[in-house]
């Protein structure tokens, strides 16, 4: 078997570099992340892949003092869409958006990436977020297997910064039913049936539908951006 | 575009990683931890740590060498074997798995699915059926007998009928052993699986009989599997995901190549 990957080259014009993709940066000063535990699945992942890129989470399950002064905060979630219910019985859906008109960055992944839109038809009776206008649907019926499960690839908008590096042909690991629409939001788009949105980024919000902790190197080196993210210089 | 999945599994006795054929004659095949972290580096899409003695007593050194591989581990991480209740489920989450396998104890209470997927969500719920061709059945692939207690006892039940319920109840994945095939390196047993893919609308793992990469490319084509687990494939050096994957590429299978 050949160890040089000429079939990379073949595949998308040039040799994705890998090297810096499990790099740890424990330089940075401002890396305190608020992770929020919503009980919906497993929060394990998550905190590991932080502790691998060298911050220590803070967990909340309600107690809103780590979100009042939190400095980046992640939501994780995978399951149902109802189980968001939860932030809004403990009073952490207006921390949060307190939070982000405060300017902290803000990440949802799966679920919490979905709970930033208006809702989901997963759960109509449950809003969620409403920072981006539209709803999340289903994926529309056809012959491929609903829930959409396995790694694809990200076709990046320029100007990403969550997704700053991440090349053609790179992929990520993926599982869900439902999905956000593509708008002037989306920040990468995915197909799967349809297109739809991968990740979504306004300012210091962003979402993303797949799991970066799950990833591989590629889904680290986001995490990464995203804890390195600042505030672009006021004019 | 969505790629066909590569799953290592690593069948682990007593802390050790072990491959037998057709369930027994183990061989010591190293250290789980070690094992997981070599095939996600050579690009594996997923691992499955599978707990094939699965004892009341062994249960505490499955937690510690569950925690240990999930430790550096950043793809999809299943664990399965001797998972009996919502509780068991929990305990092999909270040490770093993202899904569970249940098999034995699905069968005897098929309830345990439901249970599980609505603490963790379904794609945290993989039902896997050991399934072995009944030749006296009407239709000797769909109507494959399953077995439990890793391929012992019968079960009565028929492959397809069983799969569907899984589903039903809330499975994510189904992952499927054709016992005829398994540990043969003589193909997987591509009728059974297109038959079990082709009547549920989740995703089917292959495992049982890999050999070549041919075996890999009629798995995904005639026997419509969404991913397929290797095991001996990739044991004792005989080939890395990634050549496998590149192999793949070649005849037009849609891989992800790792970075």
């Amino acid at each position: 078997m050949a160890d040089e990957p000429k079939d990379l080259r073949l595949l998308f014009g040039f040799k994705i570099d890998c090297k810096d993709r499990y790099k740890v940066n424990r330089e940075k000063d401002q890396m305190s992340v608020t992770v929020i535990d919503y009980k919906a699945g497993n929060l394990t992942s998550v905190l590991k892949a932080l502790r691998h890129l060298g911050v220590e989470p803070e967990v909340t399950d309600g107690d809103l003092s780590p979100v009042e002064s939190a400095e980046r905060i992640v939501l994780p979630g995978v399951g149902h869409f109802s189980a968001t219910e939860r932030l809004d019985a403990t009073g952490l859906t207006p921390a949060i958006r307190a939070a982000i008109a405060r300017g902290v960055p803000f990440l949802g992944i799966c679920v919490g990436m979905q709970w930033l839109y208006a809702g989901s038809s997963e759960a109509p009776e449950q809003p969620g977020l409403g920072h981006f206008a539209e709803p999340c649907t289903r994926f529309a019926e056809s012959t491929e297997k609903v829930p959409h499960v396995g790694w694809n690839s990200l076709e990046v908008k320029n100007g990403s910064r969550l997704l700053a590096g991440v090349e053609p042909g790179e992929y990520v690991y993926f599982t869900h039913s439902y999905k956000g629409p593509v708008t002037g939001d989306t920040a990468a788009t995915t197909f799967y049936i349809e297109p739809f949105a991968a990740a979504v980024e306004r300012g210091n919000v962003m979402g993303v539908q797949f799991h970066p902790e799950k990833s591989g190197g590629t889904g680290l080196k986001i995490l990464r951006n995203f804890l390195s993210w600042q505030a672009k210089e006021r004019e | 575009m969505i790629t066909k999945r590569i799953i290592a599994c690593l069948d682990v006795h007593g802390g050790r990683v072990v491959k037998g054929v057709q369930f027994v004659d183990l061989v010591d095949a190293g250290d789980p931890a070690t094992q997981a972290a070599r095939h996600a580096r050579e690009g594996a899409d997923e691992i499955v740590l599978l707990d094939i003695t699965a004892t009341h007593e062994g249960r505490a050194t499955l937690l510690d060498t569950v925690r240990r591989t999930a430790r550096e581990l950043f793809v999809p991480f299943c664990v399965g074997g001797g998972i009996r209740t919502a509780d068991d489920a929990a305990q092999v989450f909270e040490a770093g798995a993202d899904k569970v396998s249940v098999n034995s104890a699905a069968l005897a209470d098929p309830k345990l699915i439901d249970a599980i997927g609505r603490s963790f969500g379904a794609q945290a719920v993989v039902v896997a059926i050991d399934a072995r061709r009944d030749p006296k059945a009407a239709d000797p692939v769909r109507d494959a007998e399953v077995f439990v207690q890793g391929g012992r006892k019968p079960t009565g039940r028929r492959v397809v009928e069983w799969a569907r319920e899984a589903e039903a109840r809330g499975a994510g994945e189904i992952l499927l052993t054709s016992m005829d095939s398994d540990g043969t390196r003589a193909g997987f047993d591509c009728e059974l699986t297109a038959a079990v893919s082709e009547s549920v609308g989740i995703p089917v793992i292959a495992s049982g009989g890999a050999g070549t990469v041919g075996h890999f490319v009629d798995v995904f084509a005639q026997g419509k599997a969404d991913a397929a687990l290797a095991a001996s494939i990739f044991h004792f050096g005989v080939s890395s995901a990634r050549s496998l994957k590149e192999e793949l590429a070649k005849f037009g299978v849609s891989v992800r190549l790792p970075c």
